[in-house]
Formats: structure tokens, C-alpha cells, sequence
């Protein structure tokens, strides 16, 4: 799936990272725990998350994915935007629930790493 | 090639900077992006724990030809029963530490996982060392 694609089914704002958009994502993982994310053993896969923390871009970084969706419109701090710019990272901010999020893409064809 | 970084224990907003920098190096020098990927979240795993646990923590990343070695020193609590913090699911970490999404005693296994040798030295009262080794 194409980011681009992805961001408007979600409804999506891009806060950085936007020549990401033409990129394409096959997999995704949503959670909050950041220790459950860093078990996944696969990279280039889209992270959805509630925690809009400097620790979401930490773990997105060191999991070796550029992509990360905030969901329920959970505010992005200019640090938190700053260390994803730093490290290329694109953040998509989206007003759904992490639930609908997820269900939109994975009826859309995103598939989940489990 | 050594590094060398300083821990603040308490300090989220820096949690991550040593295991950012040393997963730039390692990039740079072209190693595997399979065992980068293994280093770093290892690396990330044990540099949130001196974050989380300890006053203050020192990590030395040693670099050669033949593989990674890191060590990561702090000075704080300790762990009194090392077999128990391996099990998964069993945590001593604060409301913040979870708030933060750790904290759910998934770190130290999943630091074991990600190395190719791994050991923990503690001292209870005096602070705690990892050494997480990977060979080329």
C-alpha cells in the first residue's frame, strides 16, 4: 500500500517525513507498548500508535521503520517532530481511534506481521 | 573503534541518544542490517533500564572486525534476584516508566533474544552491568 493511499484512508494529516509518500508499506503493527514493538522481528512496517511520546520515535527508529501513524489525534510535539525529521521518520497524524485505524487498513489490504 | 556515553537515570527525554548514535556508527562502517538491527534494539532495551531503574549509567561499545561488544554500567538499586527480572512479564517499573510504553517486563528477555551472549552482574545497592556481545 502506498502511503499516500494510506494517509487518506485514514483521514491523515502528514506532520513530517513527507517524502515518504510514495513509498509502499506491506505490514503494520499497532500497539501502545513500545517493548511488545521492539520484539517484531520485521522492519519497513508501519507502526500505529496512541503514544505520541519521544519513545514512539526512539522505537520506530530502532526498529527500522520510517513509518509511524499517531492515532485519535494525540498532539505531536516539535521534539518529537524534530527527532523524526532527524532520522527521516514521516508521522501521520489521524482523529481515529487506533481501533478504526487499523481496521480500515487491514480491510484495505495492509497485512499484520502476526 | 571504542564509544563511550553517558546515562542520566530519569531522564526520558535523552533515553535512546547513546543507542541512536552507536546504530549510526555501525550503519556507517556497513555492518549487516540484520545484526545492526539485533545490536540496537538490544542496545535501546538495556539503555531505557538505566533510564528507568538507575541514578546514572556509563555504555562502552567496543567495535572490531570480528564482532560488538557492549557494556553498560549504572550505578543504582541492583537487582536482588536476576533469575526473576528474566522472567517475562515481571517488572518493577514505575507508573512513568509504563507511561512512557515500557515497563512491561518484556526488556530483559528481549535483550537476551537479540544477543548472541549475554550477562547481567548486579549488585544490590551498588548498581548493575549488562554485557551483551555479537559476533561477525
Amino acid at each position: 500500500m502506498k502511503i499516500r493511499d494510506l494517509c487518506n484512508l485514514v483521514n491523515g494529516t502528514v506532520l513530517c517525513g513527507e517524502q515518504h509518500l510514495d513509498s509502499v508499506v506491506e505490514y503494520a503493527f499497532a500497539s501502545d507498548l513500545m517493548s511488545d514493538v521492539l520484539t517484531v522481528k520485521t522492519s519497513e512496517f508501519i507502526l500505529i500508535t496512541g503514544l505520541a511520546n519521544l519513545q514512539a520515535i526512539r522505537t520506530a527508529e530502532m526498529s527500522d521503520t520510517p513509518f509511524l501513524l499517531i492515532c485519535r489525534g494525540k498532539e505531536v510535539s516539535e521534539e518529537m517532530l524534530d527527532l523524526a525529521s532527524d532520522n527521516e521518520i514521516l508521522i501521520i497524524s489521524s482523529s481515529f481511534s487506533m481501533f478504526k485505524c487499523a481496521g480500515v487498513l487491514y480491510s484495505a489490504g495492509l497485512k499484520p506481521i502476526y | 573503534m571504542n564509544l563511550e556515553f553517558k546515562v542520566e537515570g530519569g531522564d526520558f527525554t535523552l533515553a535512546g541518544n547513546a543507542s541512536s548514535q552507536i546504530k549510526k556508527m555501525l550503519k556507517q562502517l556497513n555492518i549487516d542490517p540484520k545484526i545492526v538491527k539485533r545490536v540496537v534494539i538490544a542496545l535501546y532495551e538495556a539503555e531505557v533500564n538505566i533510564v528507568a531503574h538507575a541514578y546514572r549509567g556509563i555504555i562502552t561499545a567496543e567495535i572490531d572486525p570480528h564482532g560488538v561488544r557492549l557494556k553498560l554500567e549504572d550505578e543504582g538499586p541492583g537487582i536482588p534476584d536476576i533469575e526473576k527480572a528474566m522472567t517475562p512479564g515481571f517488572s518493577t517499573a514505575s507508573e512513568q516508566v509504563r507511561e512512557m510504553g515500557f515497563g512491561a517486563g518484556m526488556g530483559l528477555p528481549n535483550i537476551s533474544e537479540n544477543a548472541d551472549d549475554f550477562r547481567i552482574e548486579s549488585e544490590v545497592g551498588k548498581g548493575t552491568t549488562l554485557y551483551i556481545n555479537y559476533n561477525f
